[in-house]
This record gives C-alpha cells, structure tokens and sequence, in this order.
C-alpha cells in the first residue's frame, strides 16, 4: 500500500501520459481489416472474429486453452472445492426450473459454438454458457456425484489442450505448417477444435467457481 | 521447431489426468526438448535464421515463430536448467518423505499432493518459456508472458506455508498488473502501426507521442516482472520462500523472459527510439540493482534471502547491456558479454538454489549463523555453492567472468569509466556476501556433523554439475559469441551505426 | 462512429485504467486489489474494442476484437487463481497465528524455516 498522495501523482501522471498516446493516435487506424477480409474466404468460416481467432491467430488460441487448463490446476493444488450452502437443500422453485433450464443452456451453447462459424458466437461464447449452467447445477445441488470423480473432470478439462494439440501437430504432418490445415477443410477443423474446447472452457469456468479441487475419489486419491 | 511448444504442452495436459506418470512425462519431455534444440541448433548452423509461420498465414496476419542466435541461446540455457531441476526434483519433491526425526513428520498426503501438481504446472511453465523465445508477435508475448507469471505463481505456492502464499499472492497481484500495463501497451502500438509482429514493426520505423507512451507501457510492465531495480520487491520474498527446485527455476529463467522480450522490443522493433537517455537510464536502474541488491544480500540472515538478492544484483548487470551496446565500437562485445552472463547467471544461481535446498533439507533451517561446518556435512553442496559463487564474482576462467570480462572491455572501449566502477564494486560486494557463507561453511569443521539422513545422490550431484557448467562456460564464450551473431539486431544496428556516423 | 466519439471512447479506456491502478495502489485488502485489476483489465480492453470500431467501412477490425475475447479469458482465469489463492493465505494466516508462537520453539520446522525475515519489500 503506498500513501494516497503518492498514488495520485503517479495516476494523474500515467493518465497524463495514456491522453496524450490516446489523442496522437492516427484517426484511421491502419489495422488489419483489409487482410483478415480479404483472406476470410481461406479460414473456412465466415465469422471474421472465428477466423481471428482459431485460424489467423489459432497459436494464441492455443496458448490460451493452455492458460484455463493451467490456472484450474492451479486453483487445484491450492484448495479443496467450496460445496455452496445451498447445495443439496430442499428446492421447489429451482428444481423444476432446472430440468428444464439445464438442457436450454447445454442446447444454446451448442448453438452458439456451430453459429459462432457465420456470426458473433464461438467456443468461448458457448463455454460462457455452459460455465454458467455447471454454476446453476452446483447451486442446485445437481451432479455431486459426477462433480466428485476427479478423473472424470481431469479428462474434460485437458480435452480442449489434447485435441489441439493433435490438430496442430496432425495438419503440420498433412502441410508441413503448424495448424496450417489443408485447403478447403478449415471449417471442418475449427469446429473439431472448438468443440473440445467447448467443453474444457466450460468446465473450467465451472469448477473454477467451486474454487478448488473436488474432494473426494478419482485421481489423485490423496485426500 | 513447434515441438519445443507441443512437447511440454502435450506432457502438461497428460500430467494433469494421469498425475503419478508425471515425472515420466517430464523426462520423456526432456528427452525431446533436448533433442528438438540440438535438431535447431544445426539447422540454425546451416541456414541462418530460421522463420516458421504458423497457420501458414504470414506476419502481419498470422503469427510467426521465429529462431535466431539469442533465441536459441534462450532455449538452450532453458533446455539445461530444465533438466538439471527436474532431475533434482524427481528426488527432491519424493525425498521429503523420510524427513530427520526431529522435525514434524510431514503428513504423508501434502508430499504426494505436491509431487502431483509440481510436474504438470513444471511442464507448462516449460512450454511458456519455449514459447516466448520463439514468439515474433508482441500479442501472442503476452499471451506466454501470463502462462509463465501463472505457473510461476502457482509453484511459489506450492510450498504452502503462510510465507510462501503471501509471497505468492503478492507475485500474482504484481505480475498481473504488470501483464496489463504491457497489454495496453500493445494496443497502442496497434493503434498506432497496426500490426503486432515485430519485423513489420522495425520495418515501419515509426515514431510518436503513442509509440513513446506504449513503450514506456510495456518498459515499466517489464521491468516489474523482471524485476530490475526498484521494481524488485517483490522477487525476494517469492524466490525464498518456494520449493528449493522452484527457486531455481525462477531466478534461472522465469525472469529472464521478459527481459528478453525487453531486448527484443527496443533492439528490433524500436531501434530509432533507443536514444541515449534511454540506454543510460537502463544503465542507472541496473546499477542501482547491482549496488542495491548486494548489500541486501550482504546484510541478510537466511541463506535463500541472500541468494535472491543476488538475483536482484545479478539481473542490473543484464541491463548495463543497453548503454554499452547501442553505440557503436563494442557493442557487439556488450551483447555476448551480457548474454554470457545470462547464462552464467542461470546456471550458477539454479546450483546455489539447489544447494540451499539440500542444506535446508539436511539442517532444518537456512539461518547463516548457524550454518557452522556444514561443508562437513553437506561436502559436494558447499563445493557447489562456492564454485557457483566464483561465476557472480566473475572470478576466471567462469561463465561470470569471460561476461564481465567482455562488458568492461566494452566500456572502456567506450569511454563509459561509470559502468566499469559499477562492475568492478559489484563484483567486490558478491565476493563479500558469497565469502559470509564460505566461512560459515569451512569453520567449525571439528564439530559433530550434522548429517540427520543422508541425501540421495541426485540431489548432491545436479548443483554440483550446474556450478561446474557455470565455470566452464568461460571457455565456451567463443562459440556462443558466434551464435549470436545469427540474426543479431544489435550487431545490426551497430554496423548501421558505423555506416552512417 | 464519428471522430469524436472514437476520441470519447478511447479517453474513457484510460480514465477506467487509471481508476483500477489507483485502487491497486491505495487498497489494502486482497479483494480490493483483486477487483481493482480486473478494472485495469476493463479499460485495457474497452481501448481496444474502440480502436478496431475506428476502421473505415461497416466491418470492424476482428483482430483486436480477438484479442480482447484473449484477454477475457486470461483474466477471468486470473481472477479464479487469485480468489483461491487470497482464501488459501487468508486461512493459513489464521491457522498461523497458533503456529507464530511455536515458531520459537520449534524452529526446525521446514516450512517456517525460512519465513521471510527480510529487511525490506514487507512495507507494501
């Protein structure tokens, strides 16, 4: 913590600073509209920010499902899982609600990885969902049971990571790039790799709402 | 090339489902890091720089991976640390089962919980550092940059302890920060130039009040998590307080990414904004870092505190590269000097870290004072301990000194006496904080040794051989000198320098 | 969107930066500083969402917009890694206040072993 007056002067400073940067900054920014346009036709969908994002700029794509994975085992190593208190009360509202909001939000999390290839929507989006249906199920008190197999969960989570990584490493063999797919067959490959990372990117956001490991059975049994 | 990333990566996600496998997982990983690098490091030999678009794209669309001299010295120093520690730690994070009899019995559970996430979060943080040498896009730097500041964190906190979370904590709160401050950065210079692949943005050659402020950005986020003078507060609490092999693998490499990404950012992409008050201010810092971090160490009472300070004072003498490299006459000198030091720095703090571990492992505490004798105990440790010190000394024929040796001949070439003083006091005040633990060492030798259990054998060897690969870098410093010179931006602007006086 | 608006927009994504670096500063508590990052984030991507809406034609740049669904992710990750940790040293310093005076004790202890007795850095 550093004194009130000191971190103002460094904020107004810094603001001074960003201002300035912000106001030089060229009126018609360069950007990369024009190319990721005009080669949009070669991602094989035809969402520019799908194309961005597992194609164009696919590595970073793949750094990042790196990243989720990393930071739930992170959050792993460091805590046993927070059952809320609610979790396994008495639910009449909520329990009818559920059946049928469950499977909508599984539904719309598919819909919006496949409408993610023509517009805004993608695996992120989706994932987005379907975290937030394993929050609304944990709250419920829905899937402890499944919830608890660690192994179960371990497999879900690395399955974004897995699948890219055989993608990249199998279309370097067919192309000889790095996630360089073969021509005409982009789309396909998206849409295998994002629905892996469908799933992993929602399970991570789930369990990282639980923040910690699951406590009991699977692997590790050390618990 | 993209081995060096999938290897680790595919080995990470495997550890993470099968976590007993996870040693396994990490020598199958170094097997082929190994032998990817020696595979690069011909093909570099032969062909020069080496340039792989991934996706087959294309800067400034796609991303490229790219591998010159520095990088593949990066890999390489990585590579050998890397192996070094998980040798180290296959013992290591097992061994604390059989603790002394007289201390706490660790429970049975916390040592498996550890060796079970140690290796997955081990290999990732392998992965990130394999992919920010080889990144050429300032975005996809940040993206590396925040794999590496999560595993990093998250092996501190795996010591447990409430020192060891604070410290954690605090390393989280500041690496984050840091990672924004550069990705507005980033976003500016997009703003600005629009595109974020680093050739295209030294070809644009461009200047600007937003090109200066992004920098300026992406400097301070750097020089945090680099921990340059006087952003290194929060370094020596988390070196010290994490796992001895993780201690090892965070002042031997985590911290030289971004400074890495720092050399790349101002030697390649902004040549033209590397004036003289620039450099002379990276010179500033870094010196303060050198005089600042060694009296601390010198006036420390734990053995892991003091090696961290180190740490503090070794990564100012990286930044003197700056000022001594971007004038021409010597600089070519200063680069290899610099790097030298990288190196040796890498390999001779990882061996004092290991070797700290294995005293902390054998008497229980690291408390200099009572350190007496432990040479007797602990011989090849304290051996490794002063060998590695004779490399931050920069005593010949060490790794230290051949780096030291070229950064003064720079300076004086240059007629810059003030880095010389630096230098020269910098390496008197390491000679001191490393003689403190030496005496401790070697006295007393008459007292009953303190051995509680023995060592395995691995754990006394791996820093041995680190210090050993440290004093005999010196001689190495030719060849590394020439690899280098592959795609050098530096060696670049020096030659331009020369052309147009 | 005209120039103007642009210009609004991108003095805003500093103005919320500066606000998240000044609580980092100023706040003590975890949570604070937790919240105060993810208000930096904010800013960070609120600029970057203005700078790909200021490109000619009705089309906005999708890199920069891949870049903040990017750093979406990071920092949500980020967040969760940070709330656990925060919780788990908020426990075990609880737990350490019993163990802070048998430290003197049973100094051998390998984990309070090497508590950090450091002469500076602990002021902030």
């Amino acid at each position: 913590m550093m004194p009130r007056w000191m971190a103002g002067s460094f904020s107004v400073c810094l603001l001074a600073a960003l201002s300035w940067a912000v106001w030089s900054l060229p009126t018609a920014p360069k950007g990369l509209t024009a190319e990721s346009l005009a080669r949009l036709a070669e991602s094989g969908v035809t969402n520019p920010v799908t194309a961005v994002l597992l194609n164009f700029r696919g590595y970073d794509t793949l750094l990042e499902v790196g990243v989720l994975l990393l930071a739930i085992v992170g959050v792993w190593s460091l805590r046993r899982a927070d059952w809320p208190r609610t979790a396994g009360g008495d639910f009449t509202m909520l329990a009818p609600f559920l059946r049928v909001a469950l499977p909508l939000l599984v539904l719309a999390a598919g819909y919006l990885l496949w409408i993610g290839a023509f517009a805004p929507g993608g695996a992120f989006q989706g994932g987005a969902l379907l975290g937030g249906a394993l929050v609304l199920a944990v709250l419920g008190g829905r899937g402890r049971h499944i919830l608890n197999r660690r192994d179960l969960l371990a497999i879900g989570l690395v399955l974004g990571v897995l699948v890219f990584v055989v993608a990249a490493a199998l279309s370097m063999l067919l192309s000889g790039g790095l996630l360089q797919f073969p021509s005409g067959q982009g789309g396909v490959w998206i849409l295998v790799i994002e629905s892996a990372a469908l799933i992993s990117i929602g399970l991570t956001l789930g369990l990282l709402y639980l923040g910690g490991r699951p406590s009991k059975g699977g692997l590790p049994r050390h618990d | 090339m993209a081995l060096l990333i999938l290897a680790p990566l595919t080995t990470a996600a495997l550890a993470v489902v099968i976590p007993r496998r996870g040693r396994g997982l990490a020598f199958v990983t170094a097997v082929v890091v190994g032998a990817a690098v020696t595979g690069l490091f011909r093909e570099l030999r032969d062909h020069g720089v080496r340039i792989h678009q991934v996706g087959g794209w294309g800067a400034p669309l796609g991303i490229d991976l790219r591998v010159d001299g520095l990088a593949l010295l990066m890999l390489c120093v990585t590579a050998g640390i890397g192996i070094a520690v998980a040798l180290y730690a296959t013992r290591y994070f097992a061994s604390n089962l059989n603790l002394g009899q007289n201390r706490p019995q660790e429970p049975k559970d916390e040592a498996t919980h550890r060796d079970y996430y140690f290796w997955p979060i081990f290999l990732f943080l392998w992965t990130a550092l394999n992919a920010l040498f080889l990144s050429a896009d300032i975005f996809n730097l940040y993206v590396t940059l925040e794999l590496l500041g999560f595993a990093a964190v998250t092996l501190v906190a795996l010591a447990g302890g409430p020192a060891a979370l604070s410290a954690a904590l605090r390393y989280l709160t500041v690496s984050l920060s840091a990672s924004l401050f550069y990705l507005l950065g980033v976003g500016l210079v997009f703003g600005q130039c629009g595109t974020v692949d680093l050739p295209s943005l030294a070809a644009q050659r461009e200047s600007g009040p937003a090109l200066w402020v992004a920098l300026g950005l992406m400097t301070g986020g750097l020089i945090t998590k680099a921990a340059l003078f006087p952003m290194h507060f929060w370094l020596p609490p988390a070196h010290a307080n994490a796992p001895a092999p993780v201690s090892a693998l965070l002042s031997a490499l985590v911290v030289k990414g971004p400074f890495y990404i720092l050399l790349r950012l101002w030697f390649e992409a902004f040549p033209t904004l590397l004036t003289p008050a620039v450099t002379q201010g990276f010179g500033v810092l870094g010196a303060g870092a050198i005089l600042w971090g060694s009296i601390q160490a010198l006036r420390q009472q734990r053995l892991k505190l003091l090696v961290a300070y180190s740490t503090v004072a070794q990564l100012g003498y990286l930044f003197l590269l700056l000022p001594l490299c971007s004038n021409s006459g010597g600089g070519g000198m200063a680069w290899s000097g610099a790097l030298m030091l990288l190196g040796a720095h890498a390999c001779a703090k990882a061996a004092m870290f290991l070797a700290a571990g294995n005293i902390l492992h054998v008497t229980g505490h690291d408390r200099i004072q009572g350190l007496d004798g432990f040479a007797r105990s602990l011989p090849m440790s304290a051996f490794a301990f002063g060998l590695a010190g004779l490399s931050l000394v920069g005593l010949p024929p060490s790794g230290g000194f051949a780096g030291k040796w070229l950064l003064l001949n720079a300076a004086l070439t240059q007629g810059q006496w003030w880095w010389v003083a630096i230098l020269l006091i910098g390496g008197l005040l390491a000679a001191a904080y490393v003689a403190r633990v030496l005496t401790h060492a070697f006295t007393h030798l008459d007292g009953e040794a303190t051995v509680r259990h023995a060592l395995p054998r691995i754990m006394e060897w791996t820093p041995l051989g680190l210090a050993l690969l440290a004093v005999l870098l010196g001689f190495a410093s030719d060849g590394a000198a020439r690899l280098l010179e592959v795609g050098a931006p530096a060696l670049a602007q020096a030659a331009k320098g020369r052309m147009e006086p | 969107m005209t120039e103007i608006d642009h210009r609004v927009y991108l003095a805003a994504s500093a103005i919320v930066f500066v606000i998240g670096f000044y609580s980092l500063l100023v706040q003590a508590h975890v949570l604070r500083r937790i919240m105060a990052l993810n208000v930096m984030g904010s800013g960070v991507f609120l600029f970057l969402i203005a700078l790909g809406s200021q490109t000619p034609g009705p089309v906005p740049d999708p890199v920069p917009r891949a870049m903040v669904l990017t750093g979406i992710v990071v920092s949500v990750c980020a967040t969760g890694l940070a709330l656990a940790l925060a919780d788990r040293v908020q426990d075990t310093t609880d737990r350490c206040e019993i163990s802070e005076a048998n430290r003197h004790t049973a100094s051998s202890d390998r984990k309070s072993g090497i508590e950090a007795e450091h002469s500076e850095g602990s002021a902030s």
